[in-house]
């Protein structure tokens, strides 16, 4: 018996899907042309699933930005926050961060899941007791796994189920944290905020909402998903990510409990990994202003998600809810869903395949994410692929 | 033992749609080995557990469940827990 025979499962599982679909395991991009378009298997591709919102990953003032800081500090920090690793530039970010989202404070982590591992696992520990959307992305998992709370799931944007399991749970007198996301990733779908709020306060529980995928997409300020319900000051904690509307790496957390400042010091994963590298901190500072300044793009990222929603509406395609960003296709049969991913790609046009069991209800995805980014030529270009493939797919 | 014996029987209720055929159930069917339940069957099973029993089942008891015995041997403990 060997350390690996664990993998076994997946290894058939991956022989299994390389035969359906031999490109699936084997995305690479060659060359990146832009935010939005780089070469896979030598063909120009349109990047239609890089969450990528606001195109800023190639925007030349937040690619100054880093280049000065490399050359002014360094390729990395080689430490972390709690030795050598804080230069001005974080302690910077933080504040801005702060400024920006109304807080009293706010930390800064090496990546998004790093923020959620850091702060689940140290806010809320044994004893006490963590209530999660079931569509919760997996780092929120991992991060609530890590710090030894009781972990409850409650149906997937169901205030009342929410209700019901604080009712049930309240009798045990103990902290509650409840935990949902601004848009969630698969099927880009908005939490019932205003609900949500409204039911933990009155069973006298706290609330962190992720904002990863809405930071810059909702608001009137791009604050998120709170900002846009008005509830702010019901959320205790707001967390989010460098790497999707702000075009870098690295998450935050922010809130106006004053003892924020306190769990840095209690976080493993914020004080045992080295901090980011200045250029990610100089890009994500300039990405935060063009945020603010640039309410156009959050403009044209929405025309942009409108288009595809409705052109997908029109071919008839099982999408998400409601309109979003994030435009996921659901598919019950694997190979119809393979079938028309290699026929994006063949067509120029790269999206996510996502396979259960990362899917929230057992079906395949063809997530896209569309860009502020993505030009009307390469709108036409991403409906007349999804255009073509559908019709070919109905062919065959 | 009557309660055990209660939880059981919602249990086999709740299990039936996703007993594969030629299966019998009993309290040492395995989960995973003998149903074959992925992890989004598991806890579709939860939801349905908890609606029946009305309780809240934490996901952190699943790792010690294997067995239909050691999933009712949990739920009577959270029920004996309040």
């Amino acid at each position: 018996m060997s350390i690996f025979d664990k993998f076994q499962q997946l290894a058939a599982t991956r022989q299994e899907l390389e035969k359906s679909c031999d490109t699936f395991f084997n995305i690479v991009m060659e060359e990146i042309i832009s935010g939005t378009e780089a070469v896979i298997n030598g063909r120009p591709t349109i990047l239609a699933g890089s969450n990528n919102y606001l195109g800023l990953s190639f925007d030349s003032d937040c690619i100054d930005a880093a280049c000065d800081a490399a050359r002014k500090e360094g390729t990395g920090t080689t430490g972390s926050r709690m030795a050598n690793g804080t230069f001005s530039g974080h302690v910077a970010l933080e504040q801005e961060l702060a400024e920006f989202f109304n807080r009293q404070s706010a930390i800064v982590f090496s990546t998004g899941y790093v923020a959620n591992l850091a702060m689940l696992s140290t806010l809320i520990g044994p004893g006490e007791i963590i209530l999660l959307d079931a569509d919760c992305h997996a780092s929120i998992y991992d991060g609530c796994r890590l710090g030894g709370a009781e972990v409850h799931r409650f149906r997937h944007n169901d205030p009342q189920d929410l209700e019901k399991r604080l009712r049930r749970l309240e009798k045990r007198n103990t902290n509650i944290l409840v935990i949902v996301e601004g848009l969630y990733s698969m099927m880009g779908d908005r939490a019932p905020l205003a609900d949500i709020v409204a039911v933990k306060d009155k069973h006298g529980a706290y609330l962190l909402v992720d904002e990863a995928h809405s930071l810059g997409v909702l608001g009137a300020n791009g604050r998120g998903l709170a900002e846009e319900a008005a509830v702010e000051d019901g959320v205790d904690f707001v967390v989010g990510t460098f790497s999707k509307s702000l075009g870098a790496i690295g998450g935050f957390c922010v809130s106006n409990h004053p003892e924020l400042n306190l769990a840095r010091y209690a976080s493993r994963p914020y004080v045992f990994t080295a901090s980011s590298s200045p250029s990610v901190i100089a890009s994500t500072r300039t990405a935060l202003k063009i945020l603010q300044k640039r309410s156009e793009l959050r403009d044209r990222l929405w025309d942009n998600a409108h288009r595809l929603y409705r052109k997908l509406q029109d071919l008839d395609f099982s999408v998400g809810p409601e309109p979003s960003p994030i435009v996921a296709v659901r598919l019950e049969d694997k190979a119809e869903a393979f079938a028309l991913w290699s026929g994006l790609l063949e067509n120029g046009v790269y999206v996510n395949l996502v396979l259960p069991p990362a899917t929230p209800d057992g079906n395949c995805l063809l997530r896209s994410s569309v860009s502020a980014g993505h030009t009307p030529e390469q709108m036409d270009r991403i409906c007349e692929a999804f255009t073509a493939v559908r019709k070919a797919v109905e062919t065959v | 033992m009557k309660v055990y014996e209660n939880i059981l029987g919602e249990l086999y209720k709740i299990l039936k749609p996703f007993v594969p055929q030629g299966i019998e159930i009993g309290e040492e069917t395995d989960l995973v080995a003998d149903l074959g339940l992925d992890s989004l069957k598991v806890m579709k099973i939860v939801e349905s557990v908890e609606d029946s029993l009305d309780i809240s089942i934490p996901l952190n008891i699943l790792p010690d469940v294997r067995t239909v015995k050691d999933f009712a041997l949990q739920i009577q403990k959270l029920i004996g827990d309040g």
